[in-house]
């Protein structure tokens, strides 16, 4: 009886795995693109790839992690192509070698957010008289600490405050946009979102917006290829096809009008082809 | 509060609507889930069968890392894996990562050592004189493991709900070696911690929900199966 129920398993088994296997031989043409919480918590993938996908012919399988991961995972050519938002930590990457082209795709900006009361006061401050007066009052300020790109502008914005973060009102979540937003909403922190992912959140959070619009606040995002020198297994095909891709004019314009319906203004502007000086870095 | 009902009412909404996207969550999740689990059994029952009452070296370590293995954190076998996965990795060849089938290696490495431990604890539980009577009766080895296997199979069915329990509830592994990627990876466990993420609250909750009954099922069927023998038996 013991070796019938064996070969049920087995059977059952074999025929579970055959399904399984079935999958790839679908799709035959399937990339990786790393990328960020950001595009992904704020729903700007599932409005493009799809699209991409009926286009191209390729499947996209997607890892949003931090920047700093996702350029990581491009180093070590486990990813095809990049989208990412760390300028400086990109332009260093390119320096190394193994990437292939970088280009302009969008911006948005970052904004710094906090509890309505304002305790540190920064409500309408520029970005690095808000660091100053936060770390001066030692109010809560939420992290991402997880070397994406929000994380390092924000790293970014200490050192040009002057300031050097450290002690209990200054709390690391090393975890994406939207959980780190949770967080400062439930201690009452202030902490630096992408525009995208706080007005994607925002009904559900107990922050507002109390300081943005000055120039160090950009936040831009390129498309970045691999290359095979990272990796024999690169496929430099399907990179070349998704960069292309989303720097031609349908895409650039799928991102203009994402999230115009739903928040009645853009969450992200398309730059393609434009001169990034001008964007104001 | 009305974010559990809100997510009650998606959860409903969801199941009835027959909404293609938690369809195929759903039907992956068991699958995966299901499959692991009958590929833990297929390896833990031998492995665990042989702790128990074979007499071999290095028996006891075995047991004592299959006893580990019970409270492994998803979150390490999944990164094992992926770095076995990656396209620079040993197997990188195979192309496997962020496909089910990656995620049923590594929910089947989590489920193994579960198996092989309860299988081991519950063929130790019947009477030693079990065996020696049966070697007196003539048994051949087979004959005498497999007699053994049937009387201990209450316990043994447990064990599979453990192992089953495990992994379906499980997020690290799903997480990482499958990418909770739309309609390929994605998952009952990685679709709630996405859909929480994005602050879709209620969705999350219907994930959640989902989640539990699913496991109910399966546990009532087993459990169904199990009382049913400890009846007749």
């Amino acid at each position: 009886m013991r070796t019938r129920i064996l070969v049920v398993l087995a059977a059952v088994v074999t025929a579970l795995l055959a399904g399984c296997g079935s999958t790839p031989a679908e799709q035959p043409k399937s990339l990786i693109l790393a990328t960020t919480t950001s595009t992904q918590d704020s729903g700007l993938l599932d409005e493009l790839l799809p699209v991409f996908t009926r286009e191209s012919g390729w499947q996209v399988k997607t890892v949003a992690v931090g920047s700093g991961q996702a350029i990581e995972l491009g180093r070590r050519g486990e990813a095809d192509v990049l989208l990412v938002h760390s300028p400086a930590a990109e332009e260093k990457f390119v320096a190394e070698g193994s990437a292939g082209p970088r280009r302009l795709v969008m911006h948005n900006d970052f904004v710094l957010i906090g509890p309505k009361a304002d305790p540190a006061g920064i409500r309408g401050t520029s970005s690095a008289e808000a660091m100053k007066k936060i770390a001066g009052e030692q109010a809560v300020f939420v992290s991402r600490g997880d070397e994406s790109g929000t994380h390092s502008k924000e790293k970014d914005l200490w050192s040009r405050a002057g300031v050097t973060p450290g002690g209990s009102w200054y709390q690391s979540t090393g975890q994406g946009m939207g959980e780190t937003l949770r967080v400062a909403s439930e201690k009452a922190g202030y902490t630096l979102s992408d525009r995208a992912t706080y007005l994607t959140q925002r009904d559900t959070l107990q922050l507002e917006v109390l300081s943005e619009g000055d120039p160090g606040l950009l936040n831009v995002y390129h498309v970045i290829e691999m290359t095979k020198k990272a990796g024999d297994r690169v496929q430099t095909d399907g990179a070349k096809a998704f960069a292309d891709w989303i720097v031609a004019a349908p895409a650039q314009r799928l991102i203009g009008e994402f999230g115009r319906a739903t928040f009645g203004q853009p969450l992200f502007t398309p730059d393609a082809g434009k001169d990034e000086t001008k964007l104001g870095l | 509060m009305d974010v559990l009902f809100g997510g009650l009412a998606d959860a409903v909404r969801l199941l009835l609507s027959g909404d293609e996207d938690s369809w195929s969550i759903i039907a992956l999740t068991l699958r995966v889930s299901l499959t692991a689990t009958a590929i833990a059994l297929l390896l833990g029952l031998p492995l665990g069968a042989a702790v128990a009452v074979a007499r071999f070296p290095g028996r006891r370590i075995l047991l004592a890392a299959a006893n580990t293995g019970m409270g492994m954190p998803p979150v390490v076998v999944g990164l094992f894996v992926t770095v076995l996965l990656w396209r620079s990795g040993p197997l990188g060849g195979l192309g496997l990562l962020y496909t089910p089938t990656a995620m049923v290696i590594a929910q089947g490495a989590i489920a193994t050592p579960i198996v092989v431990a309860l299988v081991a604890a519950a063929l130790q539980q019947v009477d030693p004189d079990f065996r020696v009577q049966m070697q007196a009766l003539g048994a051949t080895p087979v004959r005498a493991l497999a007699a053994l296997l049937g009387e201990a199979r209450l316990p043994l069915l447990a064990g599979a709900m453990a192992a089953f329990g495990a992994v379906v509830s499980e997020v690290g592994a799903a997480q990482m070696v499958g990418g909770n990627l739309a309609g390929q990876t994605r998952v009952l466990t990685t679709a709630a911690v996405l859909a929480t993420s994005r602050g879709q609250f209620s969705l999350a909750i219907a994930f959640g929900l989902i989640l539990l009954l699913i496991a109910f099922g399966v546990n009532l069927s087993l459990t169904l199966i199990q009382q049913r023998q400890a009846v007749t038996r």
